[in-house]
């Protein structure tokens, strides 16, 4: 392991101020990713600045109706609290739907959605990649791209970002708060994440030395009929192959609206606006959430391995919102 | 006949004797050997595939605190024998695989030395390589022999003709991935070189087998190598025999002036290092009249070796004698890649063995319109097909059946795609499982008289968590006639006497045999009173029977199996296994072994997948992560009986190793489950939520 510094920020401002100043500095939250990396050779932080005491841990409501979720607050707690699970069951479901017991318990919101992707040749220190050492090239372009994007990539980067609770969030509409030298800034979520490009070392649009402080959620009425389903290859503690964050807002057999974003397709959590705008003022039915799901997924590039991700999505997304509309109608499991 | 034991203590369900030791953390596995002056050790692997190391740069690495010495191939202490490539560490310039040892570090820390060996810069000549198995490579050769000496080929009858004439055929190609074992423990060895020789903490199934082995690559005398390994977490095969690790930590040892030298590899380090199982390529053609009798059975098999060492699983020869057929051809083709070597993983050739012929036998089903247990039924054979000796016992009929009454089979309806429940597709399924009923010679037991009536036993065997230390005390309580507080037994070390490896499901029998012979020696010759001290030691004795009859045990497996008709998602909600497996010495270590087994043969068929990826030439998802494993929530209800078997030629015990058959089939069942449920025919291993989409 290499040696580095270790400290416990007194407040935002000067946790803010301290990596600011050094460029080798890193906030540290539940480290569940972080500290991998270190271990890994893929992240070598000189100084880590413990935030996770920092007044952050807390899940408000706003006034407009929204809640605010504290950077610093639990996975496992975010996934329990009584007004997420009523107003937002698909942000709930998301949480519980990643990783481990163990691991949500230490993970925090700011530092799951700046976990990094999980392509394999990112993680591993030997093997070429423009993610971690830009111009290295790509190794996973000509390699194993089960896991990787269908949607949005750049011939620079494939990978996917793993995040469940990010998806629902992108569904949600939520911002981001970030706190820098200059102040206070809010980013939409949906803008907060890149896309490759050809500058895949960055992952979102944050810089360095801006803490995360809280993501706000809107007050969004039908998200209590919201949904998430990860489909993934064994029944626990494995990242989405395809997930898709839903709400649906029907009236009369007809969608009057609804969010949808995808995980496991792309660079960034993906928000189906496509979907969405077909979904809109169309009868809630199959032939409508086929569209719409076929819609989306016209953009769809897959790789040599990962082919099978455009139907699963499509499958997917088809099927949670027929769920969705079936459980509006009062009945719970339509065969 | 071996006369058999009187059953007592054996056939009673002891919980572990070391259980306690465990779950409080007392029990001391290798690496956590409290030794005074301890060092570290952290391997530099290769990156290249293959190639030359042209230059190492180990200035900054030595430069670091705390770092006590760096190793390569240039100051490396030499080996007396490198007549095993894999052991021959760090003797030659030589890349053969990615992830080849070429250097390391030995530092106070284990963090310094991990951290001085990511700053060792090796500089490489890179040579052209080739890691990718397939079946149509025009360099497939045939080994001698498949492990560990099987014949590689056999030809009974006309097989061609056979199929030519057949009523029914199935000429179908199934491959299974490369897995590794992937034990909880990782391997550890912890090494200390002095005047007295080399001494070995290292978490083995078998310290002989270490000794013996690491003895002349070193140079030394057997005598002067010492190997202690009383609690292993588990080895799966891959701690069968002492890999490249022991040998590094070996030479660490000369030079560190005596000081102790651990090294732990990491998770990823072992996906290179102690062994995998080779992925398989099955062709497998039966033909069979149209009452589903078979008229020809062919296998032929193709799969990987590395080019510094042949390791030839000997995947079909459990054809060889699981069904009656007058025609029968098995083969093995071998492609000499430049991979790390492939060794033992539980069950090597029957696990992957009993995969394509188990899912052909399923589709002849289909294809006759039979049952597929009654078509297996109809294919028993009365004498071993292959050897033409009787079976000392041969239940599989009675495991079908039980089975099937158990499962609930007489139900089941054999349309495929024809259950929903919800957007599940449900489906069941069904295969055969076996395992040979091996036994070596060459174990060696010493019984002594205590006070108190008390008897120490000692035998260097070894508990790799599958409760040797439990078992085996109660076989010596009974062997001895007294109750399993008077014994007190002693395993897990090479300064005990011989004891073969706990490898091929026959450590108890050949343990267990020696023990009981011993016993009865002892008390032949001292009575029933012996004076404390009194002692006798001997040899596994012979057993004719073996010669004689055709020893292997049998099973059924079956899964059910549900796919959503969506997401292509597949899980199995249910499992059983029935095992006709001699006597059971302890109920519940064996249930834990029998469904640890068809656990890791859910994993087997689901999950478990070594991607080797060519553009790299090594295995990518080196992670817990990203190499999936069945965790809980995969596992449904899962549950292991066994037949009342009473076989007396096997051994004193009356006991067939129980350790590998679990594993046998499982994949099979899974599958052919999947096939009722979807009606697609996943032939390639693992199933995948892909398979089912379009
Ligand atoms: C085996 C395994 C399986 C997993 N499976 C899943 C899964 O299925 N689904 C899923 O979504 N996730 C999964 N995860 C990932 C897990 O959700 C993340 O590791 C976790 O959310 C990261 O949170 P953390 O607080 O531990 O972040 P850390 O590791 O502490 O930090 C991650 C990054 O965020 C930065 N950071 C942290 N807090 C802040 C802040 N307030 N402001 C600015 N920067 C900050 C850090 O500097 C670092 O760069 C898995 C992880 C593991 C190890
Ligand atoms: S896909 Fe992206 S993260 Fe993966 S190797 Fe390519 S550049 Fe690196």
């Amino acid at each position: 392991m290499i040696p580095f510094d270790y400290q416990r920020a007194a407040d935002g401002a000067s946790a803010v101020a301290t990596v600011t100043r050094r460029p080798g500095a890193a906030f540290l939250g539940g480290g569940t990713n972080l500290v991998d990396h270190m271990k890994l050779g893929v992240a070598d932080p000189d100084l880590l600045v413990d935030v996770t005491r920092l007044p952050y841990d807390a899940i408000e409501q706003l006034p407009g109706g929204g809640v605010r979720i504290g950077a610093t607050v639990r996975n496992s707690d975010l996934a329990a609290d009584p007004l997420i699970r009523s107003r937002y069951p698909v942000l709930s479901e998301a949480l519980l739907a990643g990783a481990s017991g163990q691991l949500r318990n230490l993970a925090t919101t700011g530092g799951n959605l700046l976990q990094r992707t999980r392509c394999v040749y990112f993680q591993d220190v030997t093997t070429p990649c423009n993610k971690r050492q830009p111009g290295a090239g790509c190794s996973a372009i000509d390699g194993w791209t089960r896991n990787h994007a269908i949607l949005g990539a750049s011939e620079h980067c494939v990978a996917t970002h793993p995040s469940d609770m990010a998806v629902a969030m992108a569904a949600l509409d939520a911002a981001v708060v970030v706190l820098g030298a200059d102040g206070e800034r809010s980013i939409p979520l949906v803008d907060f994440h890149r896309l490759p490009g050809d500058e895949p070392q960055r992952d979102t649009v944050l810089e360095h030395g801006e803490l995360i402080t809280a993501v706000d959620v809107p007050a969004l009425g039908f998200a209590v009929r919201s949904a998430y389903r990860k489909v993934r290859d064994r029944a626990s503690y494995a990242f989405a192959l395809v997930s898709v964050a839903a709400a649906l807002d029907i009236d009369g057999g007809v969608v009057r609206d609804g969010r949808v974003a995808l995980g496991g397709v792309a660079h960034k959590p993906w928000r189906a606006t496509r979907a969405e705008e077909r979904l809109r003022g169309a009868p809630a039915d199959d032939a409508t959430f086929a569209a719409a799901a076929d819609a989306e997924l016209a953009q769809a590039r897959p790789l040599r391995d990962n082919g099978f991700k455009v139907a699963m999505a499509r499958n997917t997304l088809v099927a949670v919102l027929r769920d969705l509309a079936a459980r509006d109608q009062g009945t719970k499991d339509r065969p | 006949m071996t006369e058999p034991l009187r059953p007592r203590a054996i056939g009673t369900s002891l919980a572990r004797l070391d259980g306690r030791a465990k779950v409080t953390g007392t029990a001391i596995y290798a690496f956590e050997q409290p030794l005074e002056r301890a060092t570290y050790l952290h391997p530099v692997q290769a990156t290249i595939a293959r190639g030359r190391v042209t230059a190492v740069d180990t200035a900054t690495a030595e430069a670091l605190d705390g770092v006590v010495a760096v190793l390569t191939h240039v100051n490396a202490p030499r080996l007396a024998s490198t007549d095993d490539a894999e052991l021959a560490v760090l003797q030659s310039d030589e890349v053969a695989f990615r992830g080849q040892f070429v250097g390391a570090v030995i530092a106070d820390t284990p963090e310094v030395a991990r951290h001085a060996a990511s700053l060792m810069g090796v500089s490489y000549d890179e040579q052209p390589y080739d890691v990718q198995l397939r079946a149509d490579r025009d360099d497939l050769y045939a080994p001698e022999v498949v492990n560990p000496s099987f014949p590689t080929d056999t030809d009974d009858g006309d097989v061609d003709a056979a199929l030519e004439s057949a009523a029914l055929t199935v000429d179908q190609t199934y491959s299974t991935a490369m897995q590794h074992n992937n034990p909880m423990e990782p391997h550890t060895t912890v090494a200390i070189w002095n005047d007295d020789g080399l001494t070995l903490y290292d978490s083995t199934q078998g310290v002989h087998a270490v000794r013996t082995t690491v003895a002349p690559v070193f140079g030394l005398d057997p005598e002067r190598v010492r190997v202690i390994a009383p609690h292993v977490g588990g080895g799966f095969g891959s701690k069968g025999m002492p890999h490249a690790h022991v040998v590094l930590a070996g030479l660490a040892a000369q030079v560190t002036s005596g000081r102790p030298v651990k090294l732990a590899l990491t998770r990823q380090q072992m996906f290179s290092l102690v062994g995998y199982r080779t992925p398989t390529i099955q062709r497998v053609r039966l033909g069979a009249d149209s009452d589903g009798h078979l008229a020809a059975i062919a296998h032929d098999v193709v799969e990987q070796t590395s080019k510094i060492k042949e390791f030839a699983e000997q995947t079909a020869v459990s054809t060889r004698t699981m069904y009656a057929s007058p025609n029968r051809r098995t083969s093995h083709r071998l492609a000499a890649l430049d991979v790390p070597v492939p060794s033992w993983m539980r069950a090597p050739g029957e696990c992957p063995g009993m995969f394509g012929p188990e899912v052909a036998m399923d589709e002849l089903a289909v294809a006759c319109g039979i049952d597929p247990i009654e078509l297996r039924v109809r294919n028993e054979p009365a004498t071993d097909p292959e050897s033409g000796l009787p079976y000392s016992s041969r239940n599989l009929v009675g495991c079908l059946r039980e089975g099937a009454r158990r499962f609930g089979w007489d139900r089941r309806d054999p349309t495929p795609a024809a259950r929903r429940d919800g957007g599940w597709l449900v489906g069941t399924g069904v295969a055969s499982s076996t395992y040979p009923a091996y036994r070596q010679p060459g174990s060696v037991a010493n019984i002594r008289s205590g006070p108190d009536g008390r008897f120490t036993v000692r035998i260097g065997a070894a508990d790799i968590g599958t409760g040797t230390w439990t078992t085996l005390t109660q076989i010596a309580a009974d062997a001895l006639d007294v109750p399993v507080e008077a014994v007190d037994l002693q395993i897990g070390d090479s300064a005990l006497p011989m004891a073969t490896v706990a490898g091929g499901s026959s450590g108890i029998s050949n343990w267990g045999s020696t023990i009981v012979g011993v016993a009865r020696a002892f008390r032949d010759k001292y009575g029933p009173d012996p004076a404390d001290g009194s002692e006798t030691e001997g040899e596994t004795p012979d057993n004719p029977a073996s010669e004689r009859f055709a020893m292997h045990a049998f099973g059924a497996q079956f899964a059910e199996v549900r796919v959503h008709a969506d997401t292509g998602e597949i899980r199995v909600p249910r499992q059983l296994g029935v095992f006709a497996v001699g006597r059971i010495i302890n109920p519940r270590t064996a249930r834990s072994q029998f469904i640890g087994g068809m656990t890791m043969g859910l994993s087997m068929a689901l999950h478990e997948h070594s991607v080797m990826d060519p553009s790299s030439g090594h295995v990518v998802n080196h992670d817990f992560a990203e190499y999936h494993i069945a965790t809980n929530a995969d596992v449904g209800d899962i549950d292991a009986v066994w037949l009342d078997e009473h076989d007396p030629h096997l051994n004193p015990m009356g006991s067939k190793g129980i350790g590998e058959i679990g594993i046998v089939g499982a994949a099979a069942a899974i599958a052919n489950a999947a096939y009722h449920a979807t009606g697609t025919r996943v032939r390639d291993l693992p199933i995948t939520a892909d398979r089912f989409l379009p």
